[in-house]
């Protein structure tokens, strides 16, 4: 019997203890209420605090802990009630967050979806509580477009054509390209691909001469590049890498074959991260075009419509930034991923 | 013993859902009740199926990857090859059933642990699972459009869904099954003491296979239950679900020794798991990952309690 008492008391300080950390954060989001309570002095329409509910899917990368970041720090601006929830990369995780959500009785959804198909029946599930759903950064597929308000991702399409573009014209439309392709099959690399090939259609001379996988990893862009010189050698004048991570691992096999990145062979990759800007700024990259992660902005702008009543596009383009070697001096400072 | 253990987890799942409720408004309400049971399904049926195995003094790590492969399963046979849905269900359960059933006839002839025969059927299902599809695979069906809206509703804004009342039914019938007929007092026995089971006529083998084929059908059944949610199968989801399923079957006062416990024991657990997970996105500020630290605290606590019941019997008797 003694044992069931100790028990007992040991949950019961367990809950004691999660009850007294929980009154802490209670108290800080009490703080904005009596605000909200007097209207029309806070808040960016002037009308009640919203209560945001953003389902992310976890922090995976660099780019994503950005994501998080942006949005936290706009929902901050806009003194919005922020609820987060981490799915740690999974999908079933995310579903209960976004139905916990809805249960909640939030006024708007952002869903950053891990995978494309699979969120029909919550989605639906939101769609009857009359709660907007915001996707970012990634698509869902779905027969039912109404099911969310609107998505708000880079156009990898155009990512590709850009890098094609500068390359262009850095090389005076004359080229022998190399491209690492991303992961078979995803959008990014699918669709950087499409972009690229478009780009460089109006240049006859500029040409795709070898397209292989590197995966989206440094270590792959690396072999593939090795092998890639060992075959076409001195013909090849420029890479093309789906991410920055490839173009990275690729010049070190430019290096290690004794040429000089950045003038022998022209490297363009896309991303925009720390690591690339670092290389453009040694002159071994030459362009990054940015997937650009701070989406916060344009989250909430689309929310605060959202939650008004009005219809949305249902594709929003963030807009993502070229930068070379002449302009990233300035910008790596800034760079937090 | 086992009374006072399920009373224990009653207590925690009280007080958790209670503190809860006071702290965050809404929270005690139909709606969040009927999500517990809907969104914990999966983790629910898997776990009924957990119990029964961990009375039987076994485990079973492969129920994860088994509910992955059949809602790949059956998101194939659906989309790709115009299988008929309820059709393309049976399939999975008669596969998941039959795999269970496999291991179990292994464990039982050739006397294997049930870590390591389970541990390779959960590699060998989950490597099956991606070689169904690399990745998920929606359902567009008439059939699965109306199974997303179809439910028993509670109130104005709370419905039960069907995978909450499949799991409902499934934990009655269950219990049935252990409590109420011979083959629930065989697997107590087999897991109480093997041989003195086997000396008092019980057909140890029989007993054994016909538990982790249960747990192959519930896996399966899990599995089924995700494409119902979801509208999709996805090879990569239920990576770690076995641990999170043990971990309620062991937060619900069954012994992992075998032979003490109950499924509304695991019920209990089930809902602590998914209470503390739902209080947190209520919250909305701390971090996820504290519901796996307080599942993690809890579990170390329960069988910190139960080694002291079971040494304060010892000491009475």
């Amino acid at each position: 019997m003694r044992a069931l008492y100790t028990a007992l008391f040991l949950t019961a300080a367990v809950v004691a203890c999660k009850k007294t950390d929980n009154k802490e954060s209670g108290k800080e989001s009490g703080k904005p209420d009596p605000a909200s309570g007097t209207s029309g002095t806070s808040g960016t329409s002037g009308t009640k605090q919203l209560t945001v509910g953003f389902a992310q899917v976890g922090a995976e990368s660099a780019w994503r802990t950005a994501e998080t970041g942006s949005i936290r720090a706009e929902a901050e601006k806009r003194k919005v009630n922020l609820k987060f929830s981490d799915a740690q990369g999974k999908q079933e995780n995310q579903i209960t967050a976004v139905r916990g959500f809805i249960a909640q009785g939030v006024d708007a959804i952002i869903l950053a979806p891990v995978v494309e198909t699979g969120w029909e029946p919550v989605l639906l599930e939101a769609k009857q509580a009359k709660i907007p759903v915001v996707l970012v950064d990634r698509g869902i597929k779905t027969s039912d477009e109404t099911l969310y308000a609107t998505l708000i991702a880079s156009d990898f399409v155009a990512e590709g054509k850009m890098a094609a573009e500068w390359m262009a014209k850095k090389l005076n439309g004359k080229a022998a390209v190399v491209e690492l392709q991303g992961t078979p099959g995803s959008a990014p690399a699918i669709d950087r691909k499409k972009g690229f090939e478009e780009g460089i259609k109006a240049n006859p001379n500029m040409k795709i001469i070898a397209s292989q996988s590197g995966d989206f990893r440094r270590s792959n862009g690396k072999e593939v590049m090795e092998a890639l010189l060992k075959k076409h050698g001195k013909e090849i004048t420029a890479v093309y890498a789906h991410n920055d991570d490839m173009a990275l691992g690729a010049i070190q096999a430019i290096e290690e074959s004794g040429a000089k990145p950045g003038t022998d062979v022209i490297v363009v990759s896309v991303d925009g991260v720390k690591d690339a800007f670092t290389a453009m700024v040694e002159g071994k990259l030459s362009a990054s075009v940015e997937c650009n992660p701070l989406l916060g902005p344009m989250a909430f702008d689309a929310v605060e419509k959202a939650v008004a009543g009005q219809t949305l596009p249902k594709r929003q383009v963030v807009e993502d930034k070229l930068f070379d070697t002449t302009n990233a001096k300035d910008v790596i400072a800034t760079r937090q991923y | 013993m086992s009374r006072l253990s399920f009373a224990a987890t009653a207590v925690v799942l009280v007080l958790l859902f209670g503190t809860a409720s006071w702290l965050y408004p809404g929270f005690l309400s139909a709606r969040v009740i009927a999500n517990l049971f809907g969104d914990n399904a999966a983790l629910g049926i898997a776990a009924i199926g957990m119990t029964f195995v961990i009375l039987s003094g076994g485990i079973d790590l492969s129920v994860g990857a088994v509910l992955a492969f059949t809602s790949t399963l059956v998101a194939l046979l659906v989309t790709r090859h115009a299988v008929p849905p309820l059709l393309a269900i049976a399939l999975g359960l008669a596969i998941g059933a039959a795999f269970g059933a496999v291991m179990g006839a292994m464990i039982h002839r050739y006397e294997l642990p049930p870590f390591l025969v389970t541990l390779a059927g959960m590699f060998f299902a989950r490597g099956m699972a991606f070689v169904l599809s690399l990745e998920s695979l929606g359902i567009s069906h008439p059939f699965y459009r109306s199974a997303a809206t179809f439910g028993i509703p509670l109130s104005a804004k709370a419905t039960l869904n069907a995978p909450a009342l499949i799991f409902l039914v499934l934990f009655a019938a269950a219990s049935c099954l252990l409590h109420a007929t011979r083959f629930g007092r065989d697997v107590y026995a087999v897991g109480g003491h093997e041989p003195s089971a086997r000396l008092l006529g019980v057909a140890v083998g029989k007993t054994k296979i016909a538990v982790y084929a249960l747990s192959g059908t519930c896996s399966a059944l899990a599995g089924v239950v995700a494409t119902l949610r979801m509208g999709s199968g996805n090879p990569a989801q239920g990576t770690g679900f076995e641990l999170d399923a043990i971990a309620c079957v062991v937060i619900g006062g069954t012994l992992l020794s075998g032979g003490v416990g109950s499924l509304a024991g695991t019920l209990n657990g089930v809902l602590i798991f998914g209470t503390i997970q739902i209080a947190l996105v209520f919250d909305g500020r701390l971090n996820s990952w504290w519901a796996r630290i307080v599942v993690g605290a809890l579990l170390l606590l329960f069988i910190v309690f139960q080694k002291l019941l079971a040494r304060a019997a010892s000491r009475r008797a």
